[in-house]
């Protein structure tokens, strides 16, 4: 095992603007990354120039020592030991899924008992061991799902790729999915990288978060990590809910904001000093009379509390969460205790 | 580190240089040989003495007038049955359009013999019932009408099918808005059904025209006796009576034939101008008009053209089969089984017609099989602009007449193969080169619509399975496409194994199909072998109709012809 580093790879399929330009990322040994981003924003082509389907226009793949890509060749796919989980599953609807699963293996010559154990694991670490006589018609797309990984598991690949694998389950076996592939990492040691555009279904799978927009790399940190100290307005807006405000800043000062230095900051009347962006976590305001004025604009019951929508004295919109119920109108005071300059 | 060499290309590097080898070497170069000749032939001013000849002038007027005709026979005909069994509701809809379709597969050397057989003086079916013209009267067929009307009869299916195409694209919410804003059914029809049907209509006149200029079997069997020429009959009298100059005549006259066919296309090309009309709305329901009291009388109007196009031709023939000699009368004393026992166990020439055909038959279709699965992935997989290009250079043998095929693969064949030094002239490799050529569009058009259905990520796991191209294809891709390569092997047997106009001019002693030894039995006087033979053919045809028939539920829309 080793680590997978992409350098300065690039992608222009011709199209006037590049599909991925200068993305740099090392994956280390054994990680579980995921990249995350808006649809069109490249994520899909740097995982199909990983898995050896597209070829760089510039830059270079390696794993370890060893080049899988650059612009003037490739190692083609077949010769990576990588695995890949397909949005759309890829199962193949003329084998039996445990034909399915042993396909790789039977690629590579292995046969007879060796080749049933390894089935008859692979399908059990996805519990579906029962099932290994059907055919993937006859299976529900979670259990689709698993087969799609079983096969993955078969080998035991250098690297697994995994794109947008939930995109088409409901949100009950989401979750369920997720606490899978949670378990395969853990269990085949594996290099992951999983793209999706939902940032919660990537900071619960993943152990670093690679964000990137319009063909760029834009921050890579553990989810802990890029919830709490994203950089740029983009990353902010994408990871976690919040509001972005606009308050004069120096850009010199610490970007932990507590509620001393805020209240300073609202108050501040000196135009000479630029504004900044300050994210505000909807947790991090909390309603009391002591803090500034705001209006509610909206407020939706989700179960366990109130969200709000909360407009300020001059005009910038703030979330908050309430255990109380409030109504549109309701003038109401705000502590924020927390924000950090983006 | 290492240099990487390959491209993230998933074709290994030797299947487009394949692919575009040959698709040149069947379709680009033959063609290119027939240009060559011709203009030398120009050049040299043998064409003088050609196009001075009356008879050349009058073959180019039968081809003209016999194709024209025709075509508006097969437009009534296929425009009605369309109409019909697409928009109304008309019982038994399968089986018609089943019956319907059957004359487009059956060859028409076999159509020309069957109504031979239900026409004239001697026909055993109307001396049965006693309807027959007295002996010595002509036979009515034997002219420019009975020409015209066998091709819009042989044709009228391919119109069938291109307004069939165009009518199950029309929306039944546009005729319901219609209805809505106070249209009758009749101005609902004339309205919006037949204005929307028109593209389809030029469409299929079109293709009923040219492949009228390409026939052989029909002016070969009715007009040579009777002394009326075609373009196509008189390259093959020409051919038959070898000159000097035979090489660069024949050239010229597939020259002709092939400007007919491209004006004709062309035309057909300035008339669907400006009606472009991309069908808006849901189109998933067809449209059906309820028929009432006129339900009886259209279906019995159907059954009838039926019974006049299809059975009544069909038992003359066979009814011309199971007497012991032509003109005889069936009865039940006289039925014989002799000429079915003579063409199967006695004669060697049709034994070895059988054999060269199921040979050539099967031949093309497995081998256009392999080129088709080959090419089609090269093409679907290939971003390059040269597939464009390629696929359009496919379309080209099949758009043109097989006569024009033919005489094309005999230029480049006469001379023996360079750097080999073999001549395959007149053996039966030069008549399986041109089947290649002739069929390859439709051997190709199932797989490439398979293959455009494949989701291209059932490959791609494959790949990151660690399978290499021949395993891929083996393992995963084949078994994908298999109904629709089942479907083009069919295909590619039933037009093959029928076929007359390529082999009629590439065949020799020992190399004879069963079109041609069909046409040759005729041509001596054994009109009931002839008979025998193509009765069998018109089992077969229906036996293989039906496979495809069974296969159509596991296939991409539109690669069974007969089906939507």
């Amino acid at each position: 095992m080793a680590k997978l580093i992409l350098h300065q790879l690039s992608k222009d399929f011709g199209t006037g603007k590049p599909a991925v330009s200068a993305v740099s990322l090392d994956i280390r040994e054994g990680g579980f990354l995921a990249l995350l981003g808006p649809s069109g924003c490249g994520k899909t082509t740097v995982l199909r120039m990983i898995a050896g389907f597209e070829q760089p226009s510039d830059g270079s793949i390696l794993y370890g020592e060893r080049l899988l890509s650059d612009a003037a060749g490739i190692v083609p796919p077949e010769k990576r030991n990588m695995a890949m989980v397909f949005q759309s599953y890829a199962l193949w609807p003329h084998m039996s899924v445990a034909d399915n699963v042993g396909y790789p293996l039977k690629v590579r010559g292995i046969s007879g008992e060796r080749y049933c154990a390894k089935v008859g694991e692979a399908l059990d670490s996805v519990r579906l061991a029962a099932y290994g006589d059907r055919r993937p018609a006859d299976l529900s797309g979670g259990q689709r799902q698993r087969v799609a990984l079983a096969r993955c598991l078969v080998t035991s690949p250098d690297v697994v790729l995994l794109d947008e694998p939930l995109a088409n389950l409901d949100r009950h076996l989401r979750q369920e999915m997720e606490e899978t592939f949670r378990e395969f990492h853990a269990r085949s040691g594996a290099t992951m990288i999983y793209v999706t555009h939902d940032q919660a279904e990537a900071m619960a799978v993943a152990t670093d978060v690679a964000v990137m927009s319009e063909g760029r790399l834009l921050q890579v940190a553990a989810p802990a990590g890029i919830y709490a100290r994203p950089e740029g307005k983009l990353v902010g807006g994408l990871i976690g809910q919040g509001a972005i405000l606009s308050l004069p800043h120096d850009f010199s000062a610490r970007r932990d904001l507590g509620w001393e230095a805020l209240r300073s900051l609202f108050n501040a009347t000196d135009a000479a000093t630029p504004n900044a962006d300050i994210l505000v976590r909807p947790q991090d305001v909390v309603l009391s009379p002591e803090g500034i004025a705001a209006t509610v604009v909206s407020a939706v019951f989700e179960g366990e509390r109130y969200a709000l929508r909360l407009q300020l004295a001059d005009g910038q919109a703030l979330r908050a969460f309430s255990r109380d119920p409030a109504l549109p109108g309701d003038r109401v005071g705000v502590v924020i205790s927390h924000g950090w300059r983006l | 580190m290492a240099v990487l060499r390959q491209k993230a290309n998933s074709q290994p590097r030797w299947l487009f240089p394949f692919v575009v080898a040959v698709v040149f070497g069947l379709c680009v170069v033959p063609l290119l040989r027939l240009a060559y000749a011709g203009t030398q032939s120009l050049l040299r001013g043998d064409v003088g003495a050609l196009l001075s000849d009356v008879s050349v002038w009058q073959a180019a007027l039968n081809t003209l007038s016999t194709s024209l005709f025709g075509m508006l026979i097969s437009v009534t005909v296929g425009g009605l049955f369309a109409l019909a069994l697409t928009l109304c509701d008309v019982r038994g809809k399968w089986l018609l359009s089943f019956l319907f379709m059957l004359p487009t597969m059956i060859p028409p050397q076999v159509t020309a013999l069957a109504w031979i057989g239900m026409t004239g003086p001697s026909s055993p079916l109307l001396k049965m019932l006693s309807l027959a013209p007295p002996l010595g009267s002509p036979q009515p067929l034997y002219s420019i009408a009975g020409i015209s009307l066998l091709l819009g009869v042989q044709h009228a299916p391919l119109v069938y099918l291109a307004l069939r195409a165009g009518l199950m694209s029309l929306p039944r919410d546009g005729i319901e808005a219609a209805k809505l804003s106070g249209a009758s059914p009749r101005q609902v029809l004339a309205d919006i059904v037949l204005p929307l049907s028109v593209p389809g209509l030029i469409a299929g006149a079109a293709i009923a025209f040219v492949s009228g200029v390409g026939n052989f079997g029909i002016p070969a069997i009715l007009g040579i006796p009777a002394q009326i020429l075609t373009l196509p009959t008189l390259i093959y009298s020409r051919f038959a009576s070898f000159g000097t100059s035979t090489f660069g005549d024949i050239a010229v006259l597939s020259g002709m034939i092939a400007v007919i066919a491209v004006v004709g296309l062309s035309i057909q090309e300035r008339a669907l101008k400006g009606r472009d009309y991309r069908l808006i709305g849901l189109s998933g329901s067809i449209a059906t008009f309820r028929l009432g009291r006129l339900r009886p009388p259209v279906e019995l109007l159907l059954w009838l053209l039926i019974a006049i196009m299809l059975v009544a031709p069909f038992l003359a023939l066979l009814a011309s089969a199971l007497v012991p000699a032509y003109g005889v009368v069936l009865s039940l004393k006289s039925l014989t089984f002799g000429a079915f026992e003579e063409i199967l166990f006695r004669q060697t020439v049709t034994r070895t017609a059988f054999a060269n055909s199921l040979f050539l038959a099967s031949a093309a279709a497995f081998g256009l099989l392999i080129i088709g699965v080959l090419t089609a992935y090269a093409l679907t997989r290939g971003r390059g602009r040269l597939t464009g290009l390629l696929s359009a250079m496919i379309e080209i043998p099949y758009a043109l007449p097989g006569i024009v095929v033919s005489v094309a693969f005999i230029l480049v064949f006469a001379a023996p193969l360079p750097v080999l030094g073999v001549s395959i002239y007149g053996t039966i490799w030069i008549i399986l080169a041109a089947y290649f050529a002739s069929f390859f569009a439709v051997g190709l058009k199932p797989i490439i619509s398979s293959f455009r259905q494949l989701d291209p990520a059932l490959e791609e796991a494959a790949r990151l399975s660690g399978a290499g191209f021949a395993r891929r294809l083996f393992d995963i891709i084949v078994p994908l496409i298999a109904p629709a390569a089942g479907a083009s092997v069919i295909l590619v047997f039933l037009i093959a194994c029928n076929e007359l106009t390529v082999s009629a001019l590439l065949w020799s002693a020992g190399t004879q199909t069963l079109g041609v030894v069909i046409y040759n039995l005729d041509d001596s006087g054994s009109f009931d072998l002839a008979s025998a033979l193509s009765v069998l053919v018109i089992a077969m045809v229906v036996v293989l109709m039906l496979l495809l028939e069974l296969l159509a539920a596991r296939l991409p829309k539109g690669v069974v012809p007969w089906r939507n």
